[in-house]
């Protein structure tokens, strides 16, 4: 403060803006790029919540029971709620980008990005049925 | 000889973690956060249950299934701190924090499906 600024020759000066920490919420498509990311903190949420589950299942009946009660108290299901909406975000968000990253050639032509993202659907609604199926089935 | 680094590596288990997340958290959420303990759907006897998360490829699957999905989710998280809050002179105590605390739950799932 109070230097009077000077310019010298072949000195360059940077000019590199500050970016701000809430960069992110001025636009749409940084906000959805942003909570694609933060999908991350409800993955392992619903990690360590599945081994509460089978903690709870190895400690016996009454535990089960009470892993369950547990789970529909509001807080858990308004955690669990709002883990269900980012990880979806994150699985369409996942498929979708599938044909990006994975590039498959049958018989000497590209098979087009759509059956790349099907595929990754079917196989999610496959994981899906198998699951139930095992559980309740 | 190459220096060998390790960051194609950390993206290679982000990809698998991220499709093991992508496939089987939403329906293991949808059964056991909201139809079971909602009564949507009547929840699985406990013999059924036990016998599952007694056989060895059914805990086999579900420790891959959990590791891949917290180095997923660290790894992640590592680049949305790094982007989304521009603090990159603190690079190095994200990596450790980011990949130390996805080694701690693998190790706490593996104690849990061991032991139960």
């Amino acid at each position: 403060m109070g230097e009077p600024f000077h310019y010298t020759d072949y000195h360059p000066q940077w000019l590199r803006p500050k970016m701000s920490t809430y960069w992110w919420l001025q636009r749409r498509s940084y906000v959805a790029f942003i909570a694609r990311e933060v999908s991350s903190v409800f993955v392992a949420w619903a990690v360590a919540f599945l081994l509460m589950l089978v903690r709870a299942i190895g400690q016996g009946e009454e535990a089960y029971g009470q892993f369950l009660v547990w789970a529909a108290t509001p807080l858990v299901l308004l955690v669990n709620v709002v883990s269900l909406v980012f990880i979806v975000f994150h699985a369409v968000t996942w498929f979708n980008l599938a044909p990006a990253a994975l590039v498959v050639h049958v018989g000497g032509r590209k098979l087009p990005g759509f059956l790349i993202a099907a595929s990754n659907y079917a196989a999610f609604v496959f994981a899906s049925a198998l699951i139930a199926w095992l559980l309740l089935g | 000889m190459l220096k060998r680094h390790p960051e194609p590596f950390l993206w290679l288990l982000f990809s698998a973690g991220g499709v093991a997340g992508a496939l089987l958290i939403p329906i293991v959420l949808v059964l056991f956060a909201l139809a079971f303990p909602l009564g949507w759907l009547p929840a699985p006897e406990y013999g059924r249950l036990s016998a599952l998360v007694a056989h060895p490829l059914t805990r086999l699957a579900l420790f891959v299934a959990c590791a891949l999905s917290l180095v997923h989710a660290g790894h992640r998280l590592r680049y949305t701190l790094y982007d989304g809050l521009q603090i990159q002179h603190l690079n190095e105590i994200i990596a450790i924090g980011c990949y130390g605390g996805a080694l701690v739950g693998t190790i706490a799932a593996a104690y849990v499906l061991l032991t139960v």
